[in-house]
């Protein structure tokens, strides 16, 4: 067992971890951060996606402990306890989402492309690739991300 | 899916890192990206008693001088759109997993895991690039010809880590393409083959190279291929190419394509790309 | 009267859903976010790696693991349980574990209770499995025939010897999964003392399930509480099948004196969650000269996988009142025989029964359209049910209520660009490319009767048991005393947005605003006003769910007007109608009962159990579909393009057309999925093959076509709201539309799904490419 620090949402957050343990579990179960989901745990589907030191990673394919010292962002700290984001209101605009359990990883993912800066249509859906939705066709997602980038590039 | 328990260590350089590896033995693996030894630890594929975490060791960065040298624990991202990178590999990226594992995944991850179906070690073999490897018996430049030897097979011996990759430069009058196959985006390849071709001021080849993966278990170079193409344009002679490149793999079928299929598809793709590294 | 009236009505507009707030948040409640018991321990399940075993298990090293609970085996199962009934006998007991024999790769044979997952996990590997191997059947046609059934309507035997032309062949369509994103998750708590189950479960219904879980454990129905979390993950009916580990897991929590959660991971459920029937279908189709369609005999052979479980036989009988499709064919026959093998037991799955019987119906028209020389679009306008003969009931006694297939057709030619694709397509082919036009013409029928699985059994068994019928809901509405309205729902949804619409339905009704209506979707069986046949499947919501809750809604409505004459203001709004029937009951009208809230349970009508012929109106509602796409294959490859799809929908009245479109991109994704991608495979030892999200291949988004959709509505005359399902319709149409069209292009007559590149690569040379 070895003790972590790290910033979670802006929080810091010690804890004492397995090294085996997934950073998955760790925000889920022991932070109580649910909004990070988990489809298959082998960096498939996506949904797991955070941030880490400002950059989308697989949560599913790290170890708590190796985020020690890093900054982890999730869907949560987006908007906080404060309106909804201009991503978050395109997504409801577009029904870019439909049983929602994608959509915190796509969130992710999808902030740091636009933090990057003007995607086109086919780089918003190659980003996408990496995401498994079952509800919507993906079209209304790449709508709702495209929709955002139409700005002075930032998200 | 949960891994099995092992140790863990955070290597603070290199000569940590191999120190630790040494220490513990041969049930001791390095982690560097994870997006690979990750979901394997998660299915139990593999069950090393330690951890050495590499990704504080020191050994990411790029440096251009005369080649490309790339740190072992470099993000896979961080050669997008980085000019100095290689046509092909650039070219090639895209088809490197996903936008977010690309994040994370790293370049010397991706070499010393050496699944035959990647796009990296592929590059580096059509390129004639070479591997740094650091251990117990110090550093060694192992060209890419001679590092890649199976399926997750390398010449990396007990306890040697991939430090650095070295890359050529891409060069006057050199043209490349590459050509990928899978059954989605970012999927492992069904089939891919990357070409270079180096010609005179008169447009013949005067040398090629032409590596294909995923159909072998790990990437090789089509030498008589090779030869056919010198002295030609390259595209008057790629549908000749493309049906001698056929001939020269030979794919086990999956549950996806047959051994004909693969074949057949590589072949395609041998004169795709020779046609268009115009 | 009341409010609603004077202005324009909710329903029917593009209302932004009321479930995506806490969705973007991350503030959703699905099964794993929640601890519905403290202190539960973590289940992790031994399964088998043989499809077809007599199995021994010692799990002592196990129990010898720290912080190991206990383990239950497949004797434990057995001792504690019974047999699952399912809709026909079969010579195979079925128990929420292998009891002695596995008969699936991924069969559970013990569940390993412990601290956490990873201890379970490391505790589940001590477990030691010993095999003696029998021979697997994975081929459905070289496997045990247990159900046979025949029927026969109209005169097909002379129909097809007077026929110009017969068409003869036999159709695969392979097993597939639609795979949501999240799991199953279980919570189970077992009270001994007073011998009840509470279970927290991401079911999907239909409810009739409850029952069978019930009569497992050995439980009356109160004593197995069921309730659904607020949130769940998609299902597409892969969550019907989770009944099964609800009884092991709560076999584990009673044997084991604990509570006891287990989250299924995902090479779990690749194994042994749920995949469609797969079905092989041999059809015989007579054609006159001239197209007409005179006659179809339909040879089903249903792979149901390892065990027949419950709704199974459902997949091969749920179409059965539209066997001749959108067609006005009158002769029509069918045999249905299911066939064990030794692979994942079959479930719901989107589409359930329809893109089996349309991937044979809909091939069977583009081959007869190529032979008899007629063009596609003709030979179905040809044969299309006319609208003038709505309702129409079809030869195996199925109901059509409403529809102009022929409008349908028109506009799906217009939308396509028809004709200009046939110049595209001729006009590739000239250059030396390979390109084809497919279409697709579907009845997509929704609301499922609860009685058309009785047809597994003849009129004579029918008779002497109690009969089925029907599709009720129930839902409850309460206002409080300062006028807000509570809604309860029995329809378990996973993102089709039930609530907002729901909240658009009562609104109209009450006379208010959709905020100020709160839907809640969990179902708890003990409060909830459930039925059978409560949950969401069959796409029954928009028919029966929303019909519920405007019946619900309209008791309260009546009420509140009577309240509102008797005190001589029609116009009182809702909150001060409220506020005196809470605060003054004695003001209220004599004999008028206090409180403002009501229970509405509410049918589809003509849902009658089958007849003394067979016959049954298999569902209550029936939309239309025409698809028109148009593919180029690459030569070299085999790679499949699909560069045109238009697809035309008529689901009748559409509650909210944002909704609407998305369960249409929705069900194509899974349509395209099957064509082009998906494929749940086996060796020849009934290993799986596709046993990560690695090898079971889905699309994403680079992947899907571009679609471009149209609705007609021609309303309902059955439901509530004149709305039909429209959930499923895609996954019937895509996947025979693109082969369609790949047929058209290779000049093929048999091909199978999927199409993928290598597979497409291997019929290249078989055909006259155009």
């Amino acid at each position: 067992m070895t003790e972590v620090e790290l910033t979670v949402n802006g929080r810091v957050v010690r804890e004492t971890v397995e090294p085996r343990l997934l950073l998955t579990d760790f925000l889920r179960h022991r932070l109580g951060l649910t909004g990070t989901h988990v489809g298959c745990e082998h960096g498939v589907c996506g949904a797991c996606t955070v941030l880490l030191d400002g950059v989308s990673v697989r949560g599913c394919c790290l170890l708590a402990i190796q985020a020690d010292g890093s900054r982890v962002e999730t869907v949560e700290s987006l908007a906080e306890s404060g309106p909804l984001t201009e991503l978050q209101e395109s997504f409801r605009r577009h029904h870019a989402l439909q049983c929602g359990f994608c959509t915190p990883g796509i969130l992710m993912a999808a902030t740091d492309l636009l933090s990057r800066g003007r995607p086109t249509r086919a780089e918003i859906a190659d980003m996408l690739s990496g995401h498994l939705c079952r509800c919507t066709g993906y079209t209304p997602i790449v709508d709702a991300i495209e929709a955002c980038v139409d700005r002075d590039g930032s998200a | 899916m949960k891994p099995a328990p092992f140790g863990y260590v955070r290597a603070g350089s290199l000569d940590e890192a191999l120190a630790a590896l040494a220490e513990g033995g041969e049930d001791a693996k390095p982690i560097a990206g994870g997006q690979s030894l990750v979901p394997a630890l998660n299915l139990r594929l593999v069950r090393p008693t330690l951890l050495v975490d590499l990704n504080h060791a020191g050994l990411d960065g790029i440096a251009a001088n005369g080649t490309l040298t790339v740190g072992a624990t470099t993000r896979q991202a961080a050669l997008v759109g980085d000019e100095r990178v290689h046509p092909l590999v650039r070219e090639a990226l895209p088809f490197v997993g996903h936008f977010v594992t690309r994040n994370r995944g790293t370049v010397g991850g991706s070499i010393a895991h050496a699944d035959g179906a990647a796009e990296l070690p592929l590059c580096l073999v059509a390129l004639g690039g070479k591997v740094v490897v650091d251990g117990p018996s110090g550093r060694r430049v192992i060209a890419a010809d001679e590092f890649f030897i199976t399926h997750f097979t390398t010449a990396l011996g007990a306890g040697e880590l991939v430090v650095e990759t070295v890359w050529p430069l891409a060069a006057t009058g050199e043209s490349s393409a590459f050509e990928e196959l899978a059954l989605r985006a970012g999927d492992f390849a069904q089939s891919m083959v990357a070409v270079v071709l180096r010609r005179d001021a008169d447009g013949k080849v005067v040398d090629a190279s032409v590596a294909v993966g995923a159909v072998s278990d790990h990437p090789i170079r089509l030498r008589e291929v090779e030869t056919l193409l010198v002295g030609t344009s390259g595209a008057e002679a790629a549908a000749d190419a493309g049906s001698l490149a056929a001939t020269l793999v030979d794919p086990p079928g999956s549950i996806h394509a047959s051994a004909r299929y693969s074949r057949a598809l590589t072949g395609a793709l041998t004169t795709r790309a020779i046609e268009r590294a115009a | 009267m009341g409010v609603a009236t004077e202005r324009e009505t909710w329903v029917g507009r593009s209302v932004l859903r009321v479930e995506d707030e806490a969705l973007l948040r991350g503030k959703g409640r699905f099964m794993d976010d929640l601890e519905p018991v403290p202190h539960a321990w973590h289940a992790a399940i031994v399964r088998s790696q043989v499809a077809h075993a007599r199995v021994a298990v010692d799990a002592s090293a196990a129990l010898d693991h720290p912080g190991v609970r206990g383990v239950l085996t497949g004797d434990d199962v057995a001792s504690l349980s019974r047999p699952f009934p399912a809709g026909i006998e079969s010579p195979v007991p079925h128990y929420a574990a292998a009891v002695g024999t596995a008969r699936y790769v991924g069969e559970p044979l013990a569940v390993v209770v412990a601290k956490d997952r990873y201890l379970a996990e490391d505790a589940a590997e001590l477990v030691a499995v010993d095999y003696e191997p029998l021979e697997p059947v994975v081929e459905p046609t070289a496997g045990e025939v247990i159900h046979e059934r025949s029927f026969h309507y109209g005169d097909v035997d002379d129909a097809l010897a007077r026929a110009d032309v017969v068409i003869r062949q036999t159709f695969r369509v392979p097993r597939f999964t639609c795979l949501p994103v999240e799991c199953y998750g279980v919570v189970c708590d077992w009270d001994e003392p007073a011998g009840r189950l509470t279970a927290w479960a991401n079911f999907q219904g239909p409810f009739t399930l409850h029952g069978v879980a019930a009569a497992a454990l050995g439980l009356r129905a109160d004593r197995f509480r069921l309730l659904t979390p607020p949130d769940s993950g998609g299902s597409f009916g892969i969550k019907a099948a989770i009944l099964p580990y609800v009884v092991l897991v709560g076999l584990a929590a009673r044997a084991l004196g604990v509570p006891v959660r287990w989250t299924e991971d995902r090479l779990e459920h690749l194994a042994a969650s749920a995949t469609a029937t797969g079905r092989v279908t041999e059809l015989e189709a007579g054609f006159t000269s001239d197209g007409e369609l005179v006659a179809l005999r339909y040879d089903a052979l249903e792979d149901v996988g390892a065990y027949v479980r419950a709704p199974e036989p459902a997949t091969l009988y749920r179409m059965h009142g539209s066997l001749a499709g959108a067609y006005r064919v009158r002769n029509v026959a069918a045999r249905n025989r299911i066939v064990l093998t030794n692979t994942i037991p079959s479930g719901l799955n989107r589409g359930f029964g329809g893109p089996q019987l349309y991937f044979g119906l809909e091939r069977v028209m583009a081959i007869a359209a190529r032979r008899l020389g007629i063009d596609p679009v003709e030979l179905a306008r040809r044969n299309l049910v006319p609208a003038d003969e709505m309702p129409y009931r079809t030869p195996s006694g199925g109901l059509y209520d409403s529809g102009d297939y022929a409008a349908c057709l028109d506009r799906a030619v217009e939308l396509a660009g028809h004709d200009e694709l046939r110049k595209r397509v001729e006009a590739a082919r000239e250059a030396g490319r390979i390109a084809g036009i497919g279409l697709a013409c579907v009845v997509e029928p929704s609301i499922s009767n609860m009685g058309y699985i009785t047809l597994a059994q003849t009129a004579v068994e029918r008779a002497a048991g109690l009969p089925k019928s029907g599709n009720a809901e129930g839902a409850s509405v309460a206002v409080d005393p300062l006028g807000g309205v509570t809604v309860r729902l029995g329809t378990t949804p996973q993102g089709q947005g039930h609530r907002t619409v729901v909240a658009q339905v009562v609104a109209d009704e009450l006379g208010c605003d959709p905020d100020d209506v709160t839907v809640l979707s969990e179902l708890d069986t003990a409060t909830t006003p459930w039925t059978v046949a409560s949950g969401n499947y069959s796409s029954r919501f928009s028919g029966v769910g929303a019909g519920a809750a405007q019946a619900a809604a309209r008791r309260v409505r009546v009420k509140m007007d009577a309240v509102r004459a008797h005190l001589g203001e029609l116009e009182l709004p809702l909150r001060k109608v409220a506020g005196t029937i809470h605060w003054h009951p004695e003001g209220l009208p004599d004999g008028m009962e206090p409180g403002l809230s009501a229970v509405a349970f509410y049918a589809v009508p003509n849902l009658d159990p089958p007849d003394a012929e067979d016959r049954v109106v298999s569902s209550g509602a029936h939309g239309f579909i025409v698809d028109i796409c148009a593919v180029e294959i690459d030569r070299a490859t085999g790679a499949v393009t699909v560069t045109d799809y238009a697809s035309v929908h008529d689901a009748g009245t559409l509650l909210n057309p944002l909704l609407a479109d998305g369960q249409v991109r929705g069900g194509f994704a899974h349509g395209v999925g099957a064509a082009l991608f998906e494929r749940h495979a086996y060796d020849d030892d009934g290993n799986l093959m596709t046993a990560s999200l690695v090898d079971y291949v889905t699309p994403t988004a680079p992947d899907l076509p571009a679609l471009v959709v149209d609705h007609l509505e021609s309303p309902s005359p059955f439901t509530a709201l004149g709305a039909k399902g429209l959930g499923e319709g895609a996954t019937m149409s895509a996947p025979v539309a693109i082969a369609n069209a790949v047929a058209d292009a290779l000049g093929v007559d048999d091909l199978e799904l999927p199409l993928t590149a290598p597979r497409v690569w291997e019929l290249l040379g078989d055909g006259d490419e155009g």
